[in-house]
Order: C-alpha cells, then sequence, then structure tokens
C-alpha cells in the first residue's frame, strides 16, 4: 500500500487547519453561506436532507486495517454509529455536526486519509479494480498508476476549477470491474506483442442524464507517458468544455459534440506539444510507489483443498470468493446486502470487524467495491471456514455476490437533497421478495442497480435490470431499465415503457426474471438472454 | 399554508420556524404565509438559522405536514432507519412520509 511521505501528510495537515479556520469563520459568522459553501465542498462536506454529509475518499478502495478502524471510530464518536460506503469506493457519513468537521479531518489525516477532492468540479477521488494486486487477469496492478494520477490530480492548479467534475478509472485486465468506460476518463493498462505495458485510453464515458460510453482515443499509450497524456485530455476539455450550461458541461457531451475523433486530433496536438514541456513526473518517483505495492509475501505451499461439508460455507465460497494470482488463496468478497439490508451501510463495529479479520487473515488489506461491499483481497483457502464464520456472526456472510440480492443503491430520498424518489427500500423490498421465492441463486449472475435520480449514483444505466427513481406530480415513481453493463461487455439500458409505483416495481422485477427463466438457454445470464431476444417479450410481459 | 424551514448552522439540523425560534420539530412549525422573506432574512443574518426557505404545507391531523414528500423525509428523518427518525417508538411514522 501507499504510505504519505513528508510532503503528502504535510499538505494533508495544512489543509485540516486551513479547513478548521475556514469552518471556525463561518460558525462567527465572517463567512456567509455562499462564501463558505465552496469551501467545504472542497473538503467533502455537503449539506444534506437532515444534516451535514461528509464523503472522505479511499483512493482506488485501498484500506488497511488501521484506516478502517479509523473509518469505525469516526462513525462512533462524530455520526449515528455507521457509514455508507459508496459506488465511487468512498465512504459518506450522513449525520455531521460543522463543528465537528475539522476533528474529523485531523483525525483522518492522522491515518493518511481525507476528504479532499471529493467534491467540486476537479478530479475526484481515482478509482480501480476492487481485485486489484490479486486478480489472476491482470497484467499488472493497476494501483501505482493510479496512485500516480491521484498525486498528480491532487491540488493540481490547472484542473481545480474544470467545468464540471472529472472522474478516471484505472483498471488492468480484460474483464472490466470498474465501470472504466463509464467514466471520464477510463484507462486499461494492456501489453503489446512485444511484451511492453501500455495504457488505453478511454475518454468521455458516463451516467448521469446523458448516459455515454467512452470510445477508445487511443490504444497504447507508453506508460511514462501516462500523466502527460492524462494532461493533455484534461487540457483540451478543460479549454473547450462547455461552462455555461451545467447539464451539458462534462467532457462526454464536448467528445461527443466534436466527435471522437476531431477530439482525439487535438489531444494528440496538445500531447505532442506537452511532451516538449515534460510534465511526466520522474521515471524514479513512478518506481517508488511502485515498491509500496509490492504482491504480499503469500505461502506458495498453501493448500488449494477445502472443506465443503457445511453447505452454507460452501454457498459462500462458490458466490463470494474470486480467483487468486497465487496458489492457495482467493479474494473474499464481504456482502453488505444483507437480505432487507440497507447496500452499502456497514456499522462501526462491523467495520471493526473487518478491520480485526484483515490484518488477521488478508495481509491487513481491505477494498472497497464501487458494488458497495468490501474485499478482503488475500486470504488462504485454509482460513476460508474461521473467515465465514466471523463474518456470519456478524451478518457479513451473505452468500450473494452478482446475484440479484447484490444490489447496488445510492442514498435516494432517504438521505439525498438531489432524490426525486427513495432507492433503498426498493433494494430492501426486492432482495427480500426474492430471498422468499428462493429464485436467488437460480437466477444467476444478475447485477440489479437502482438510482433515486437521474444523476445516475446508482449506476441504473449500467444494470442488467437498472431502476430509476422520478418524481410524478409529488409521488414516486420508477422506471424499468434492462439490458445494461458496466462490465467490459458494457452496454447502457433502455427503459421498457410506463413506470412503476413501489409495489409495481418490485413485481416488474419478478415479471422480467420469469420471461428470462422462460426464454434462456444453457449459460446464458439475463442480460444475455435480453440481448439474444429484444425487449419485446419482456414488454408484452410487463405492459400486455 | 407555508412553513420556513432550514438547517442549523452547527448541527446541520433540519430545524423550523415556530415563530419565535427554531424547532427540530415540525409539530411546532407556524404558517409564515407573506413574511417568510423577511423572517428567513433576519434570521440568517443571525446565524440562528442556515439556508432558510419555504415550503408548502397543509394541516394533517391538527399539526402541519409538508405537501411535497422531499420535505417530510427531511422532516421525520430516513424511512428506512425508524430507529434515526424523531419518532422512533411510532410504528406508523412511515404512513405520516408516505
Amino acid at each position: 500500500m501507499y504510505k504519505y511521505d513528508q510532503y503528502d501528510q504535510a499538505m494533508v495537515d495544512a489543509r485540516v487547519e486551513e479547513f478548521r479556520d475556514q469552518a471556525r469563520r463561518r460558525l462567527e459568522g465572517k463567512l456567509t453561506e455562499d462564501q463558505f459553501k465552496p469551501l467545504r465542498l472542497m473538503n467533502g462536506l455537503y449539506l444534506q436532507l437532515h444534516a451535514y454529509m461528509l464523503r472522505v475518499a479511499i483512493p482506488y478502495g485501498t484500506l488497511d486495517s488501521r484506516q478502517m478502524h479509523a473509518l469505525a471510530d469516526i462513525a462512533d464518536k462524530y455520526d449515528r454509529g455507521y457509514g455508507h460506503f459508496t459506488t465511487r469506493q468512498n465512504i459518506q457519513y450522513n449525520w455531521i455536526r460543522l463543528e465537528d468537521a475539522a476533528d474529523i479531518l485531523a483525525d483522518l489525516a492522522k491515518v493518511e486519509m481525507h476528504a479532499i477532492q471529493t467534491s467540486g468540479n476537479c478530479i475526484r477521488n481515482i478509482s480501480s479494480d476492487h481485485f486489484a494486486g490479486a486478480a489472476a487477469d491482470e497484467v499488472v496492478d493497476p494501483r501505482p498508476y493510479a496512485e500516480l494520477l491521484r498525486q498528480w490530480s491532487s491540488f493540481h492548479p490547472e484542473f481545480s476549477y474544470l467545468p464540471r467534475k472529472f472522474k478516471i478509472a484505472v483498471i488492468a485486465s480484460e474483464k472490466d470491474r470498474a465501470a472504466m468506460r463509464l467514466h471520464d476518463i477510463g484507462i486499461n493498462i494492456v501489453k503489446n506483442d512485444a511484451g511492453e505495458l501500455g495504457a488505453a485510453f478511454y475518454v468521455g464515458g458516463g451516467m448521469g442524464r446523458t448516459p455515454m460510453i467512452a470510445p477508445c482515443i487511443n490504444p497504447f499509450v507508453p506508460l511514462d507517458q501516462l500523466v502527460t497524456y492524462c494532461e493533455a485530455c484534461l487540457r483540451v476539455y478543460n479549454r473547450y468544455g462547455r461552462r455555461d450550461n451545467k447539464y451539458k458541461a462534462r467532457i462526454k457531451i464536448l467528445v461527443h459534440e466534436l466527435g471522437a475523433e476531431e477530439y482525439t486530433r487535438q489531444v494528440e496536438e496538445e500531447f505532442a506539444h506537452l511532451l516538449e514541456q515534460g510534465v511526466e513526473p520522474p521515471h524514479d518517483e513512478l518506481m517508488r510507489i511502485i515498491r509500496m505495492f509490492e504482491a504480499p509475501n503469500t505461502d506458495q505451499t498453501a493448500p488449494n483443498d477445502i472443506d465443503r461439508s457445511d453447505p452454507d460455507f460452501a454457498l459462500w465460497v462458490d458466490r463470494n470468493t474470486v480467483a487468486h494470482k497465487a496458489s492457495g488463496y482467493v479474494s473474499a468478497v464481504i456482502s453488505l446486502k444483507p437480505v432487507g439490508g440497507i447496500p452499502g451501510d456497514a456499522t462501526a463495529k462491523q467495520m471493526h470487524l473487518m478491520a480485526d479479520l484483515a490484518k488477521e487473515y488478508s495481509f491487513d488489506e481491505l477494498r472497497v467495491m464501487h458494488t458497495q461491499n468490501i474485499v478482503l483481497p488475500h486470504v488462504r483457502k485454509a482460513d476460508l471456514h474461521a473467515l465465514w464464520t466471523a463474518l456470519d456472526e456478524a451478518g457479513l456472510g451473505s452468500p450473494n455476490l452478482d446475484t440479484v440480492e447484490d444490489i447496488i443503491a445510492c442514498p435516494g430520498l432517504d438521505y439525498c437533497s438531489l432524490a426525486n424518489a427513495r432507492s433503498i427500500p426498493i433494494a430492501q423490498r426486492i432482495s427480500e421478495r426474492f430471498a422468499e421465492t428462493g429464485k436467488t441463486g437460480t437466477l444467476g449472475e444478475l447485477k440489479l442497480k437502482i438510482s433515486g435520480c437521474i444523476n445516475a449514483c446508482g449506476h441504473h444505466h449500467a444494470g442488467h435490470i437498472g431502476i430509476l427513481g422520478v418524481d410524478r406530480k409529488g409521488v414516486e415513481n420508477y422506471q424499468l431499465l434492462l439490458g445494461g453493463s458496466e462490465a467490459e461487455d458494457v452496454s447502457l439500458a433502455k427503459i421498457t415503457g410506463p413506470g412503476f409505483d413501489e409495489n409495481g416495481i418490485v413485481n416488474a422485477v419478478e415479471t422480467v426474471t420469469t420471461v428470462y427463466e422462460r426464454e434462456r438457454q444453457d449459460g446464458e445470464r439475463f442480460v444475455d438472454t435480453y440481448r439474444r431476444i429484444g425487449m419485446n417479450p419482456f414488454k408484452e410481459a410487463l405492459y400486455g | 399554508m407555508r412553513l420556513l424551514t432550514g438547517n442549523d448552522l452547527k448541527t446541520g439540523a433540519v430545524t423550523w420556524w415556530t415563530g419565535k425560534d427554531w424547532s427540530i420539530h415540525i409539530e411546532e412549525a407556524v404558517d409564515v404565509s407573506g413574511n417568510e422573506d423577511e423572517i428567513a432574512r433576519r434570521e440568517e443574518a443571525a446565524r440562528r438559522v442556515n439556508v432558510p426557505y419555504a415550503v408548502d404545507a397543509e394541516m394533517h391531523d391538527g399539526s402541519p405536514r409538508p405537501s411535497h414528500i422531499k420535505e417530510r423525509v427531511r422532516a421525520l428523518g430516513p424511512t428506512v432507519r425508524p430507529d434515526l427518525t424523531l419518532k422512533p417508538a411510532d410504528p406508523e411514522i412511515g404512513n405520516w412520509v408516505i
């Protein structure tokens, strides 16, 4: 894991004290809310539906146990005993007091964390593959490159006031576990025929009110030009991105309106110019970072056998563990989606437990998934039963990764001031419905994603089944979408037709799964069947 | 009727204008029709409230109830965490919101 050096720590500590002074002046009336709002947002402090909300950055979703314990302590000391893990691998606290905010940031700084650039029109937290460094299929650990970009983008003076927020994802495998092509810049580190590593750049993706899949603008940028190429992409956007209309200000609109070819031409022109300027960080700095992400010292004699005599344990192993690059190890997914629970929420006690288990079983590492679960990336197969037993006793042993119960849901109208409808109760009722009917297992991989408004924090466009909550004359209404994917088979879901009320949407989801069960062929997932047979059979079942 | 609402500056808690002061309990809110701008300006200047604004409401069982669901959720708390609402012991309170 990356460890702060003296410069990182000094920057974060200075920012805490700067914010402490800003908050003090606001409380004393020396700053108006209009003056203070952009300052607090630069430090991740929103004013939400019930209170201030603090969004804490978890760079590329990687944590150690000390940091997870600190997050739990903050939940207990300053909030109401829980936190919410988000679809951008961050954590949010919903009940923060302004007078405590600087102390919280100080507590975070002690464990090399902060809330900088978790809001505002800047480059946000860099996200990555939650199995990075462990995945059997990656060509390299993408996190050092994400870290390099994090350092480059932190406080970057040219990119602190972009036309709109900017999100970057970095992966290094053919399987896309980070919704890479639905980011402003998606970077896939690849290996060419000569065995050299380079970065494929996908620019102009995103969800929100105008969902777009990022086109590839350069299939192979040498890794020693990674930052320079990013800078060229950002510079063209910063220069020509629209600032007159926030709904047309994201880079996806610029790339779409210019056309990918013309945008690429401008980026390449800028790139050629920047290469002469020498903006790329020194190679030694990259190597310094890479050394901090050395693979864990796994036991090469670790056994591969797993005692599957306990059927509940065997089911959890089948559903919630993923192949690791080291023999005798897996990555284990801790589901934050108990049936009827709130997706992504974890109590302080659960966070402490996950931290302890990471320390004991996973080389002191945890990852936050954009699907709002937690990963212990490096677990010996021989330790899985003990791990599962501890998780299950704490309500963290749900065997439902990538099933219809593993629902992404934004906070929705229960917490978010932008939302039009509640998301969480819909997720709760759907997971309860499928748990009752016992169909969760037979439906296989089925990614269901719910957003409470068009901003799409719940990634509804990318769900095999997506749900979008809307406000219809003051009443919650839910649109159903089918056929999306945020993985390597990326696609955008389409709306089935008229929306449903709260009861109706739960029934509608069950109806479309019934069509799938009737129509599927061997080995087909829900989304495969949808792509083969199209929308009509589903519409007929829904609307007659 | 119109209610004036905002957030407490220090805590961020949702508050409602009672005619004399601010309360977290919407039952104590009063109609401010016609006076909302003046009260909001005065109270915000005195830092007794943050970002105040007026919302439409109706009387419901003797108490004001905001017309829009968003304000009802604000007034009560998250419907998915009844233990964190202002009325954790009332099993029927969700009906007031929805």
